[in-house]
């Protein structure tokens, strides 16, 4: 198959992403504010591991392991998710911050691959569509519930996280280096393109419901991630995430 | 066990004192199969017994979806791990569900959720033992979904409308749990040594407040005479305990599994089984507030409280609107 490194590398970024956002959102069950959030978030958790699921079938398909080992063996300098997904967090203004600038990327990532040259992602995006709409329903509603229509103290929580987040941000669209090829052949239109769809969309919105969002020229991206290099709360996850697995990773669980 | 502790407890005095033609009318519509609904006249034992108890019912789902919500980010491979999300989430569910029940009884969800923290209002006991092992959620989801199941499907027999809709509606998600808990036993059960041992040792570990779940055997009372009558209370402790040991005892011990108590048996001549006293004295000292876990489950509730106090208190604005973005 043509392109194989360049779509592999594509399909490990965003199921990498999927499964330790999912995992991280997971980790509010029980916790939220209120029992309509432990709802909402978990509901959020297993769309994304879904999506992860689907896109490390994708994987399998090509030649690699089942999902279970995709995700549950590798080690940390295998994953190729963004920083911003595995920062723990026990404040819950940095956990909706974050599920509004990373689900508005996923949205526009998926809108970029309804178009894609290879047939499986193409479906996925389509089939995935109604839940990521829900997805950035969700967190647009919060923003505004916590900004614009929020007190000052909820106001001035999202705001911080949003300035603490916003570099991590953008480190989602941290190029690859095989953007041109992605391009070229119709896979994917490019992390370029997807975060200056991203931006044409976050900014508004984040204006809107009553947010400063820092000056661009200002803000430093969160690099890494794709190449392998990741923060130190990278570790401590997988091995939490495969406690059990590891007792015996060849038994049935 | 979920709705009966609540009535262990010796009745006052002139608790059940009413209006005598109203009473009489109640207790002709509960005799005659009709539910009793929010609007309508109950007497006041009544509120306030049904109201504990779907209270402590609400209490036990979000205080139960700790222990196993604690592994759900340690299930092993994706199936399971979805799996146990989508029952925590359930369990949540059933909650909210039940305070807007309770609610209708005239508390609110914030009041019940005060005395939650406070001590005041208690919790099924056995979420009070910890998970130790991924087995352990296995065992829970098995063998505890089951016991709430015959607790639910008894008491949505009963006579308080919202209660026994919102009992019916949980009863299906649960036999969804109980599936799961029961598919993670066998594969565990049947897998390596390794794992048999792990779940061997889990049923071992919850075997007692296993026993305890349906609460202590009831006092033979004027007190419960009329609960029953009013249809509060539908099935003796041991009744429902007895329900129990006979549909999944066979199920254990045909998985090959063994059960901690060598005196557990059927005895064929009574038809009912047997077994070692369970020791009430730890279910009491643990209902009181002295269990393994209940301190650590009573500190997340609280961290809950806290830390999320300043998003309830946006969301109170008068001029914030909010809206469930769920459902
Ligand atoms: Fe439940
Ligand atoms: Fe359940």
């Amino acid at each position: 198959m043509e392109h194989r490194a360049a779509l592999e590398d594509l399909l490990f970024r965003m199921a990498d992403d999927a499964l330790i956002y999912g995992h991280r959102n997971s980790e509010w069950t029980g916790l939220a504010p209120i029992l309509e959030e432990d709802i909402a978030f978990s509901s959020i958790a297993q769309d994304k591991l879904g999506h992860a699921l689907a896109l490390y079938t994708m994987l399998g398909q090509l030649g690699h392991p089942d999902p279970d080992t995709l995700a549950f063996t590798r080690q940390e300098r295998q994953f190729r998710c963004c920083h911003l997904v595995e920062l723990p967090t026990q404040d819950y203004a940095v956990a909706l911050m974050r599920h509004a600038l990373f689900d508005y990327a996923e949205r526009n990532r998926y809108r970029l691959l309804e178009q894609s040259s290879f047939a499986p992602l193409a479906a996925l995006a389509q089939k995935v569509r109604g839940e990521i709409k829900y997805h950035t329903f969700h967190a647009s509603t919060w923003l505004r519930l916590l900004g614009r229509e929020g007190t000052d103290e909820s106001r001035a929580r999202m705001q911080a996280a949003l300035e603490m987040l916003f570099p991590y941000a953008l480190g989602i669209f941290e190029p690859s280096r095989y953007e041109d090829e992605l391009r070229a052949s119709g896979i994917f239109a490019g992390e370029e393109e997807l975060r200056q769809r991203w931006l044409d969309e976050i900014i508004p919105l984040l204006e809107e419901a009553g947010y400063r969002v820092p000056p661009l020229d200002s803000v430093q991206p969160c690099y890494g991630g794709r190449s392998g290099y990741h923060t130190e709360h990278l570790q401590p996850l997988l091995d939490e995430m495969t406690a059990v697995f590891r007792i015996d990773p060849s038994a049935e669980w | 066990m979920y709705g009966n502790l609540s009535i262990t407890e010796p009745a006052g005095a002139d608790r059940y004192a009413e209006d005598p033609e109203k009473l009489a009318e109640f207790e002709a519509k509960i005799e005659r199969g009709e539910k009793i609904e929010p609007t309508d006249w109950m007497p006041r034992e009544y509120r306030r017994q049904l109201l504990r108890m779907i209270e402590q019912h609400a209490h036990s789902e979000i205080i139960g979806a700790l222990p196993e919500g604690t592994w759900i980010t340690r299930a092993p491979g994706f199936k399971r791990k979805m799996a146990l999300m989508a029952k925590v989430q359930d369990e949540i569910g059933h909650g909210q569900l039940l305070y807007s029940a309770a609610e209708t009884l005239g508390k609110s969800r914030e009041q019940m959720l005060t005395d939650l923290l406070t001590g005041k209002a208690k919790y099924s006991n056995v979420f009070n033992y910890p998970a130790m092992t991924w087995a352990d959620t296995a065992v829970i989801a098995w063998l505890i979904d089951a016991a709430a199941i015959i607790n639910q499907v008894t008491n949505a027999k009963g006579s308080y409308g919202p209660y026994s809709r919102a009992l019916e509606r949980i009863c299906t998600e649960e036999s969804f749990h109980l599936k799961y808990g029961y598919d993670n036993v066998v594969t565990l059960a049947t897998g390596t040594k390794k794992q048999k041992e792990m779940v061997q040792e889990a049923l071992n570990r919850w075997w007692k407040p296993i026993m305890h779940f349906f609460g202590p055997p009831d006092t033979v009372s004027q007190h419960t005479a009329v609960l029953m009558r009013w249809k509060v209370k539908i099935a003796s402790n041991d009744q429902m305990r007895q329900q129990f040991l006979d549909s999944y005892v066979p199920k254990i011990w045909e998985l090959g599994l063994t059960v901690p108590d060598p005196n557990l048996r059927k005895n064929p001549d009574t038809g009912q089984w047997e077994y070692s006293d369970p020791d009430w004295d730890e279910f009491w000292r643990v209902i009181n507030g002295n269990g393994p876990c209940n301190k650590e489950r009573l500190a997340v509730r609280r961290w809950v409280e806290e830390s999320g106090a300043w998003v309830r208190r946006a969301l109170m604005k008068p001029d914030a609107q909010y809206v469930a973005p769920l459902c």
